[in-house]
């Protein structure tokens, strides 16, 4: 690999995941924030309210280890080395 | 990869290290088949001795299989619908079953205890190639749940409620198995990175909290692969209308 790609690389795996987690940090604050003041609303309702508020905080951790694997891949197994 | 100018007993970061197994023309990766059948074997074992002498009131590991069932029973249910479940309860069962067991085990397991002349052994589903052929096998059934039930009405899915949704419920059948494949790939190899990561920097006692973490995302990680695996199929068959 010569030494312009592996920069290149370097520097894109870094943007990859740090601009892939912006997007999903703010989703799962507002998810949070919804499902802590249905929580307050209705206590009866927490167990239910959390299996989702998981489940949908794994969906969008999933948009962050899109850019995670994107990162791997030009770490690890880079296709223009 | 050497970070340290010395090496610590404890880890290596190993990626892209496959033991292979050549047959014909293909390069299978070694050690995913002998993790997943030892996991498989284990998981087998433990259905048969729950199941052999069935009693009225369940107790030890049928208790723990009966449980099982009745929550991948409402995981299905929820999904598919009363009246077609049934038929997908195995499949979905299976799936979950063996992501579940595959992420812990990976993670559980001291694998370091056997040695391979190349590669590491670890969780069968950090390895692309076992999340893609699971991902490609829901897209199969999906279609075949369609197919069989509804017949050609089943492109109909395509133009509901408008046909102006035609392009992108297309795009949607190719990023369905992309997106199971690659989020269950990437959060199992992100938790064994993060783990490797932190061990080779900390030995001691720092890796836990994220070992435990990684414990915790790779059993929801196994819910929502059969969760979406069960609405894609109840998708298939459309009955709620």
């Amino acid at each position: 690999m010569d030494s312009i790609t592996s920069a290149a690389s370097v520097v894109a795996a870094g943007l990859a995941v740090g601009l892939a987690a912006i997007g999903p940090g703010i989703g799962q604050g507002s998810a949070s924030q919804g499902a802590v003041e249905g929580i307050a609303r209705q206590p009866e309702a927490e167990g239910k309210i959390r299996g989702t508020l998981l489940l949908s905080l794994a969906f969008m951790e999933s948009l962050t280890i899109y850019g995670l694997v994107v990162a791997l891949v030009l770490l690890f197994a880079n296709p223009f080395a | 990869m050497a970070l340290l100018p010395f090496t610590l007993p404890f880890a290596e970061l190993e990626v892209g290290n496959h033991l292979y197994w050549q047959i014909g023309n293909l390069n299978l990766h070694g050690q995913v088949f002998l993790s997943s059948w030892i996991l498989i074997g284990a998981l087998l074992a433990l259905v048969l001795v729950g199941t052999r002498k069935l009693d009225r009131d369940p107790r030890g590991v049928q208790n723990l299989l009966e449980f099982l069932w009745d929550y991948l029973r409402d995981l299905a249910r929820d999904q598919i619908g009363e009246k077609y479940y049934r038929e997908w309860l195995p499949f979905i069962g299976t799936l979950f079953l063996f992501i579940f067991v595959s992420n812990w085990g990976g993670a559980l397991i001291p694998w370091k205890v056997f040695e391979l002349p190349e590669g590491e052994l670890g969780a069968p589903t950090a390895d692309i190639n076992t999340t893609v052929a699971m991902a490609l096998l829901v897209s199969l059934a999906y279609f075949y749940a369609g197919l069989s039930k509804k017949g050609l009405r089943f492109f109909e899915l395509y133009v509901e409620p408008t046909p102006i949704m035609l392009p992108f419920k297309i795009i949607e059948e190719f990023t369905k198995p992309l997106s199971l494949s690659f989020r269950l790939f990437g959060n199992i190899l992100a938790d064994e990175l993060a783990v490797g990561v932190l061990v080779y920097l900390v030995p001691l006692i720092v890796p836990l909290p994220v070992m435990l973490l990684g414990l915790f995302t790779s059993a929801i990680q196994a819910l929502i692969f059969a969760t979406l695996a069960a609405f894609y199929i109840g998708e298939g068959l459309h009955e709620h209308h």
